[in-house]
């Protein structure tokens, strides 16, 4: 099975610090794949680099199996990757359906829209309008700037944005960090409706509940590289805690073992 | 982003205020500064005011005539103290022998002033007088109390028994030059400030632009006006502008102060009726002069030196002396 | 009941945030009125004629002042290009005896060029905007003053001149041309603004720039962009300078570029960027032009006006801080 996203061997370094250090990726069709990783372990990055935020020194990142080159947000986009940012990217003082829309405005069609560039809002504002219907998120008018929508309201604009542009994958980085327990529960519900359209979504999250609430996979990240690539259905909630924290290490063979508390000292 | 924000402003204010006064050296620049040569300071109110580029030109003129460097430097508006000071300091560091200044406030440069004779520089004070008058050795001037006088005497005997009421458009506020003027015309036209006669004053700053816009809004209020007062030429060409809105500029005498060429051009086309014409070019080449025989010889010139003003007019009236726009123009400068 | 009443207030005010434009027109309505009543000489068509045409040099730079805050910039150099444009317009046609169309469409290519050269500086190496704009500030306000060499140019060509003429419309309102084109130009900013990607583009950049550029907003050209447009048009206030005082002077606006902050701050955009409209600018450039006029016709002093004008502006930001204060 040809994995939709895949990265090899991604390195990047910022001065003397390196992000990066050779981490790979994989994300399968139609799947919940959960990035977990200490602070600092360099997830951000990951993600950024597969968003096309930022780009690696060195790897490759690969796209139903073709080798891809992203220079910015926008080309990842074309390769139908949406990415729902922890500080969402939203205009907060611009309405709803503008910033559904925003970067990728649609005109009138004829003389209004090539000559005057006219756009067409009352279009833009009805897809905007069904693709909530969709995902079930309940916001009454589309003119309403973001800055007046609850916490769980925005993030549910920012995730229905990527949902309606992303034909390929959706990332979402910590979709639940800053929200309430109703509100989370509400996210991971859109997550998973994401999923039922055969969207794959990659899920970064410091919430262990949450992630084993919704993952079909959990990838491990540590000191930049992925160590680990467990399922929840195997796996306790401790393990991968264990692995994150470097408490524990996975063989070769898939077998999880203790570290040592003595193996540094006595190397 | 508000911190931020604010310390941006801060630094960008303190460099727009370190850049101070703009200067400009004039002489044969490519020669080394040999010993022989006297330099002659020179520190006007800002270099923009064609009235201070007439002024400036005449003096390196005078200054490459007689074989001295003239260092020119200016303040960067009118009333800007500071930018003065730190141009005194500046040529009494570059070893000006005699500095000329029109000075932006009469008192506001006093320290800066007595600080370069005590060291020796001669400080003439070129247009402006200096309060009190004897803070610098000699002044080189025309008294703008009695070309405010000579506008006010004119325009009196030009409106021949007409009921004066009048708008007077002064410079900028606090300015000793507009307050001068202003009080000269009032004697002029034998008036006192707060007199019904007089409709409305507003303070232009010189501004064509604002001249014209006080004058409309002035207007608005009462058009039944004979006489304008301005300070300065472009003042007079903004009420003109606002009373030939009106359709009424033939019917209103205005006066004005300067002598600029187009000041006299505008005497000539009958915008303005009179104005009195100071003589800057003469100020400077005096003043260059005395700093020339005091480089020289060491003898101050002291005193106020009167250059004189006189009234530019095509329409004579009798007990008043002037001159006509032809004698005007070939006087005028700028 | 109480919910109601609350209900209605929060859908009220955020009607007025979402227009920003009802608490300066409501300023504006009051300040006519005031000096309606006070004066008997406010209220007439040939001063309320008279008001526009007084704002509208200052209305045309607000309106490129406007576009620059939207972004989150300020521009502090906009009345220098249109006063040097003026120089260059009026120079070339008197003393080379440029057709005046050509030394018009001259000085606004000029104009243009050092708005998308502060635009470039701006971006190319993401300085504050304050900065490179005072840098301008001083830089053209010097070379105006090298090029004039003290002297101001008087108008003659018809060209040049053509925004002061007056038409009457009816038979009595006085309307000149440049008020026509002032109108014509805040409306095309205005539709380029609310109704086509290009304005969503620019709000967004002034609102965050970083999630404008995630959402894949070329932030950079936008910024370009808007600082070009405003070069565009202040080099047709230059134009408007021109119709309505036939004289190009080094020394005229020397306040021009507080005077359109001025006016785009009571017009109730916010300097962080992101909001305001332009319809709020004209506004507020007519406010102060009414209030210098009126307080004129009241007999009060220059000096008390620009106290008015002042507690105007705070009282502006202050409304901008509160309301969004309210919002989070």
């Amino acid at each position: 099975m040809t994995p939709v996203l895949a990265a090899k061997g991604l390195v990047k370094r910022y001065g003397r610090v390196t992000a990066m250090d050779g981490a790979d990726f994989d994300l399968r069709p139609g799947e919940v794949l959960a990035v977990v990783g200490d602070n600092g372990a360099g997830k951000s990055t990951l993600i950024k680099t597969l968003s096309g935020a930022v780009i690696p020194d060195e790897g490759e990142i690969h796209v139903n199996g073709e080798r891809v080159h992203f220079h910015g947000p926008l080309d990842a986009r074309r390769h139908g990757i949406e990415t729902v940012y922890q500080d969402l990217a939203l205009a907060q003082a611009q309405d709803i359906a503008t910033n559904m829309f925003l970067g990728r405005e649609k005109r009138r069609p004829g003389v209004l829209g090539a000559v005057f560039r006219l756009l067409d809002s009352k279009g833009m504002r009805a897809e905007a309008r069904s693709v909530l219907d969709d995902l079930g998120i309940n916001i009454k008018s589309m003119t309403q700037p973001v800055e007046t929508l609850s916490g769980g309201q925005r993030q549910a604009v920012a995730v229905a944005r990527a949902a309606a542009f992303g034909t390929r994958v959706v990332i979402m980085d910590e979709p639940t960090a800053a929200l309430g327990v109703a509100e989370s529960a509400k996210v991971l519900e859109l997550i998973g409706r994401i999923r039922d359209r055969g969207l794959p979504v990659v899920l970064i999250s410091h919430n262990m509940p949450h992630v084993f609430e919704i993952a079909d996979r959990v990838h491990v990240h540590r000191l930049g590289r992925r160590v680990a690539v467990v399922s929840p259905g195997t796996h306790s909630m401790n393990e991968v805690v264990g692995l994150l924290t470097g408490a524990l290490r996975m063989g070769e063979d898939g077998t999880i073992e203790e570290v040592g508390v003595t193996t540094g000292l006595n190397r | 982003m508000g911190r931020r924000g604010l310390a941006i402003i801060a630094a960008g204010l303190l460099a727009f205020a370190a850049s101070g006064c703009t200067s400009q050296k004039t002489g044969s620049g490519d020669q080394p500064a040999d010993g022989g040569r006297i330099k002659v300071g020179l520190v006007t109110k800002t270099d923009s005011n064609p009235y201070f580029v007439a002024l400036r030109d005449s003096a390196k003129a005078e200054a490459d005539r007689l074989g001295a460097e003239l260092i020119a430097l200016a303040g960067k508006f009118d009333g800007d103290n500071e930018g003065q000071v730190a141009a005194i300091e500046n040529l009494v560091q570059q070893g000006a022998k005699t500095i000329m200044i029109t000075p932006s406030n009469s008192t506001g440069i006093l320290g800066a002033i007595k600080n370069a004779r005590d060291r020796g520089v001669l400080v003439i004070a070129l247009d402006t007088e200096t309060e009190p008058k004897d803070a610098v050795d000699a002044t080189f001037a025309s008294d703008n109390t009695e070309a405010g006088r000579m506008q006010g005497t004119y325009v009196k005997a030009a409106l021949a028994g007409k009921a004066p009421k009048v708008i007077m458009l002064d410079g900028t506020p606090g300015s000793t030059v507009s307050e001068q003027r202003h009080n000269g015309f009032l004697q002029g036209m034998g008036l006192k400030d707060g007199d019904p006669a007089i409709l409305g004053v507003e303070a232009t700053n010189g501004e064509q632009n604002k001249a014209q816009t006080a004058t409309e809004n002035l207007l608005q209020r009462d058009a039944s006006i004979t006489a304008v007062y301005t300070l300065n030429e472009p003042a007079a060409r903004g009420a003109y502008g606002a009373l030939q809105a009106k359709g009424i500029a033939g019917q209103v005498v205005i006066g004005s102060i300067d002598g600029s060429c187009q000041g006299v051009t505008d005497v000539k086309d009958g915008k303005v009726v009179a104005t009195v014409m100071q003589f800057p070019k003469k100020m400077a080449a005096q003043g260059v002069q005395a700093a020339v025989e005091f480089g020289k010889s060491g003898k101050k010139p002291s005193g106020f030196v009167n250059t004189g003003v006189t009234v530019i007019t095509d329409k004579p009236v009798a007990g008043i002396q002037s001159q006509d726009t032809a004698w005007g123009l070939q006087n005028c400068w700028g | 009941m109480s919910t109601i009443h609350e209900r209605g207030f929060k859908e009220r005010s955020e009607f007025i945030l979402r227009t920003p434009a009802i608490g300066p027109a409501i300023a504006l309505a009051v300040a006519v009125v005031v000096f309606s009543v006070t004066t008997d000489t406010f209220l007439n068509v040939d001063n309320l004629s008279l008001v526009v045409q007084q704002s509208l040099v200052i209305g045309t730079l607000a309106l490129g002042q406007t576009l620059v805050i939207l972004t989150g910039g300020i521009d502090l150099a906009n009345a220098a290009i249109a006063v040097f444009a003026t120089l260059l317009m009026a120079r070339l046609t008197l003393e080379s005896g440029m057709p005046g169309i050509v030394a018009l469409l001259l000085g606004i290519v000029v104009a243009a060029a050092i708005g998308a050269v502060t635009g470039g500086i701006v971006t190319g190496f993401r300085l504050p905007p304050f900065i490179v704009t005072l840098g301008m500030l001083t830089i053209v306000t010097a070379v105006s003053r090298i090029y004039a060499s003290g002297q101001s140019f008087p108008v003659t060509d018809d060209t040049l001149g053509f925004l002061g003429q007056k038409q009457y419309l009816f038979g009595q309102i006085e309307v000149t041309f440049g008020m026509v084109l002032m109108l014509v130009m805040y409306l095309g900013v205005w539709y380029a603004l609310t109704r086509t990607a290009w304005g969503k583009h620019v709000y967004a950049v002034g609102n965050d720039p970083e999630a404008a550029r995630l959402s894949g907003i070329h932030v950079r050209r936008s910024l370009l962009g808007v600082y070009l447009v405003a070069g565009v048009i202040y080099g047709i206030a230059a134009w408007q300078a021109l119709g309505r005082v036939p004289n190009a002077d080094p020394n005229a606006f020397q306040l021009g570029n507080l005077d359109s902050i001025t006016a785009v701050v009571i017009g109730g955009t916010s300097l962080f960027g992101g909001r305001g409209s332009v319809i709020g600018t004209l506004i507020g450039a007519l406010i102060v032009a009414v209030l210098r006029s009126g307080l004129t016709q009241a007999g009060i002093d220059n000096l008390y006006q620009d106290v008015a004008t002042g507690v105007l502006v705070i009282a502006a930001v202050a409304v901008d801080r509160f309301s969004r204060g309210r919002q989070r």
